[in-house]
């Protein structure tokens, strides 16, 4: 089967769907691979570095469509603006297509695509759950954003991020505020805080504030209680005191902070504005906002898509090609998550779409031209069970062993009485009917279980095995017993006695030697 | 010698002993700490051949220098991973030797006894101490089958075993009353040989009746048996020394017994009583059904994340032990650090097959101990480490006891590496612990499977990281 890769044909679409690596893996899963002249250009990727791989080199975008069973490319299908060619109209009928192709938005290429009876895996639909995130397309491209989102913003500050103490004076390290701790802003969030910046993050799910914590930035915390957890990792629409609550806090932020990275969408709406004109108006002279929803309308007032613009002396950066200015980087996430995809969808190196695989059926928009999505709702997945209550650590590992669940103190006293008046009558009995001889033996017995008691308590953990063969040998102590017998004059109780000796000698010898032989390998750096 | 220099010299051995057990509370006191049980042990010796009314040295001296030689020979010889098997070969001898003892102690005529009651208490003791020692003889051999592979580790699970246990205990007692005080006495020699031979089979069917990976439990368990035996004995033959000696080993090893016991969050009593494979095959298709995929990772790929990575924790279990992958793993461990990669090994209470286990292993391949720590000490730093490799461990690093609470071995404290960047787990296949517990761990997004035996696997990497 022969997968073609086209170049891409919109304006300043630098990223391509293969690259050498990848190339090599799919031949290796049984695929021919077909390369368009260029595609890989802007990505650093030459056709020499392809044909090496062992792909296959052809000159134009017409003889690609036409001569393979699938293409895999980055946008969706568009009209080429030279040549007024539809991509969807050059794929072979009853062909594949793999790329990014947002069914929501485009209807009419869904249809066209449809009418050319073609199978469309489209990798904005795969699911999100665990199992999917190695072929997760969106995710790979939303770590390059928020990557390239603070670079964007420091090429555009006019200051460093991190704070230093210089020869010519003190240099405040920057404010940065991250609005969306998804996989875009939590990278953002790691990126900064690298580069040696002051970050605060916000969420409206509570959840993600270990991760924003994790990653070295502040979570700020509303003093206001709402989860917004919605399906899919995403957020959902908050309650308008919820969103009230939280204007106020990005009101406040928006003084203090020099730079803004907004990441908020919800799926299938317009992106929520966060940042109104009024804050932008009430940053510091040469703040920078960039909004990674610039291309679903902006967190931000006033934002232009794709284009940088400054208002009220503030630059707002809406590039919308974020992924695609970090051109090979992005290449290479987005030609993996195609391997790890073909790699599902191909038995004995024959492509094939399994429609009861949640994966497959999910990412499948168009199967031999019927268009079947939106897919089946999934079932929820399994809800987080509320972390669970871990039963409280059994503290100061073995040297203060009593830890115990906490009781009701008049319940312990209760039955520690209770203890002690059994044992003294036990004791008593004793003390009426046994002769004193025992009774010094006993004494002698109590006493040496509480010195054990104690002594024990304070060996390492680490010398447990040390500690078994040692009260092992000395535990050989029983050979007294057998020598006090061996003036018996019984035959029987001298034969007895010696085995005894015997067997109790090799203990004391071997468990001191073996003990002392261990002890010798503990040694410290 | 006169008595009361006896008895002195026992209260010096008593002591050096204490001492000695109180040296083992760290690792730069231990050896000496060893060294004075052996003086003890010396001194307890000399002077009760000293002693009067000693005889039989014809026979006794030459039996215990075979003793002690057969002794030295297999302590110089035994390999560090067979620990276990040795440990509790020995507590078997212990407790043969208490039986014979207590036995011989009835059938010696020669005592006289001042009163009735002290007759009475006498020959309650030589039973008690019997029946222990019996139980710890036999328990101790099939415990020594068992973790040297001769018997099947499985738990062998007859029908009614509690009732079968109980009832042997019942007429144990029965046999007991039979025994003590009886006349004429040698109407008491049936009895005694009766129950001798019960608590043989007694012994061996508790221990039958326990799993592979309780074995740290059982084996610290006959420890303790094998303590109260000596001390019975003590009692028997009006001997402190071996009361002292019999309670100290008795308490250390019930000691471990409960921290081992702690360390899996399971009571003394339902370990003892075994079966815990079988109760937990029914639970274990619990919860989450979606398992997700599996990730797998090659020797290369583990060995260019081991180069990148700054901090690494290794998590050893019984397949290192298994495998002998001890020596490569400090080989790489060495390599990793003069890189300047901070690599610590973090270790389970009950990782392996005897408590501290682990920890003697290391230490023979030269890790230095400094460097392996205990799960309360490391288990906070796992967030910030960024590679965990675990080495042929599973329940100790199963999530499912932190956050399914349908899981059998929920609640037990465990190894959080998860919590690592990226966690390799060396393992022989998906086989699932001992516990039979489906481990989450595997399918954890930042989790990669080694497959393959631990020690070859560990070479391979060795040499891959190496090379580049």
């Amino acid at each position: 089967m022969k997968i073609g890769i086209p170049r891409e044909i919109y304006p300043e679409e630098k990223r391509v769907a293969a690259s050498p690596d990848s190339v090599k893996q799919l031949i290796k899963m049984g695929y021919q691979v077909v390369i368009e002249s260029n595609a890989g250009a802007a990505a650093q990727f030459t056709d020499d570095s392809y044909k090496a791989a062992g792909a296959e080199i052809v000159p134009d975008a017409a003889s690609l469509w036409g001569g393979v069973d699938m293409v895999v490319k980055v946008r969706p299908p568009m009209e080429n603006p030279d040549s007024k060619q539809h991509e969807a109209d050059l794929l072979g009928e009853g062909k594949n297509l793999i790329s990014f192709l947002w069914p929501a938005q485009n209807k009419e290429l869904m249809d066209r695509l449809a009418a050319r009876k073609a199978t469309v895996l489209a990798m904005d639909s795969v699911p999100r759950i665990s199992r999917a995130q190695k072929l997760d397309a969106l995710s790979s491209m939303a770590n390059i954003a928020g990557y390239r989102a603070v670079l964007e913003a420091a090429h555009h500050f006019g200051r460093f991020f991190t704070g230093q103490i210089t020869a010519a004076g003190r240099v405040p390290p920057a404010k940065i505020m991250v609005i969306g701790a998804g996989v875009a802003g939590l990278s953002a969030i790691g990126t900064a805080v690298a580069m040696g910046a002051v970050v605060r993050a916000f969420d409206t799910r509570p959840e993600v504030a270990d991760q924003v914590k994790s990653m070295g930035a502040e979570f700020l915390m509303l003093s206001f209680e709402e989860d917004g957890t919605g399906e899919g990792g995403y957020a959902k629409v908050m309650s308008p005191e919820f969103i009230k609550a939280e204007m106020e806090l990005f009101a406040q932020q928006a003084k203090e902070v020099d730079i803004i990275i907004t990441t908020a969408l919800i799926p299938g709406v317009r992106a929520p504005i966060l940042i109104t004109e009024e804050m932008v108006k009430s940053m510091k002279q040469g703040s920078v906002v960039v909004d990674l929803a610039a291309e679903q309308g902006g967190n931000t007032e006033g934002i232009e898509p794709g284009k940088v613009v400054v208002k009220h002396g503030v630059t707002l950066i809406g590039y919308t090609d974020l992924p695609s200015r970090l051109a090979t980087q992005a290449s290479n996430l987005y030609a993996q998550n195609i391997c790890h995809l073909l790699k599902d969808m191909t038995k004995d190196g024959v492509f094939s779409v399994n429609m009861e695989d949640v994966v497959q059926r999910g990412t499948t928009v168009v199967n031999q031209g019927e268009v079947i999505w939106p897919p089946p709702k999934l079932p929820p997945p399994p809800a987080q069970p509320k972390k669970a209550p871990t039963p409280p650590p059994a503290h100061g590992h073995g040297k203060h062993g009593h830890s115990g669940p906490a009781e009701d103190p008049a319940e312990t006293r209760r039955r520690l009485l209770t203890y002690m008046g059994l044992g003294g009558a036990v004791l008593a009995l004793v003390g009426m009917s046994a002769p004193p001889a025992f009774l010094a033996h006993l004494t002698v017995f109590a006493l040496s279980c509480f010195i054990g008691y104690m002594v024990i308590w304070n060996v390492t953990p680490a010398l447990h095995t040390p500690l078994m063969s040692v009260t092992n040998a000395i535990s050989g102590i029983i050979i007294i017993g057998a020598m006090v017998q061996m003036a018996a004059p019984s035959g029987t109780v001298v034969a007895l006695a010696a085995i005894a000796a015997l067997l109790a000698a090799i203990n004391v010898a071997g468990g001191f030697l073996v003990t002392q032989r261990m002890l010798k390998m503990f040694r410290k750096e | 010698m006169n008595s009361g220099l006896i008895t002195v010299s026992y209260i010096a051995a008593s002591i050096l002993f204490i001492l000695s057990l109180g040296g083992l509370s760290n690792q730069e006191s231990a050896r000496r700490g060893n060294l004075y049980g052996v003086i003890g042990m010396a001194i307890a010796i000399v002077f009760t051949l000293l002693a009067p009314k000693m005889g039989g040295f014809g026979i006794l001296i030459p039996v215990m220098l075979i003793g002690g030689a057969v002794g030295a020979f297999v302590a110089a010889r035994v390999e560090m991973t067979a620990m276990p098997q040795l440990v509790a070969g020995f507590h078997s001898f212990v407790g043969l030797a208490a039986v014979l003892v207590g036995v011989a102690n009835y059938i010696d005529t020669s005592v006289h006894y001042a009163s009735h009651v002290e007759r009475v208490i006498h020959e309650a003791e030589i039973f008690v101490g019997v029946f222990i020692g019996g139980i710890t003889f036999t328990g101790s051999i099939i415990a020594f089958g068992k973790l040297q592979g001769v018997i099947t580790s499985k738990p062998l699970g007859l029908p009614g075993r509690h009732g079968v246990n109980f009832a042997m205990i019942l007429f144990s007692v029965y046999l007991g009353s039979l025994f003590i005080g009886a006349n004429p006495p040698h109407s008491q020699m049936l009895p005694l040989m009766i129950m001798t031979l019960i608590s043989f089979v007694l012994g061996a069917h508790l221990v039958m009746a326990i799993g592979g990976a309780d074995m740290p439990v059982v084996v610290s368990m006959l420890n303790s048996y094998s303590g109260w035996a000596a001390a019975a004995t003590g009692f028997m033959l009006s001997n402190d020394v071996l009361i002292v000696v019999g309670s100290l080993v008795g308490s250390s090893g019930a000691i471990l017994s409960y921290i081992m016991c702690r360390a899996m969050a399971r009571s003394f009593i339902s370990v003892i009583l075994g079966g815990f494979g079988v109760e937990a095959g029914t639970v274990a298709a619990s919860a989450n059904t979606e398992q997700g995929t599996v990730t797998s990772i090659t020797v290369d790929e583990t060995a260019t994340l081991l180069k990148e990575s700054k901090s690494v924790i290794i998590i050893p279990g019984y397949g290192m032990a298994v495998a002998q992958a001890q020596h490569p793993v400090y080989e790489m461990t060495k390599f990793l650090r003069d890189r300047g990669c901070n690599v610590r090994f973090a270790i389970h209470p009950v990782a392996g097959r005897l408590p501290g286990h682990m920890n003697v292993l290391l230490a023979e391949a030269k890790v230095p101990y400094d460097i392996v720590l205990e799960m309360d000490e490391i288990n906070h730093d796992f967030p910030t480490t960024d590679v965990a490799i675990v080495l042929g461990a599973n329940d100790i690093v199963n999530p499912g006891a932190q956050d399914d609470p349908s899981s059998p071995i929920y609640g037990m404290p465990v190894l959080e590496c998860w919590k690592a960047g990226t966690v390799i787990v060396s393992k022989r296949s998906m086989a699932s612990g001992y516990s039979g517990v489906d481990n989450p761990l595997f399918y954890k997004e930042n989790t990669r499977m080694l497959f393959g035996d631990a020690k070859k696997t560990v070479e391979a990497v060795l040499a891959a990281v190496k090379q580049a």
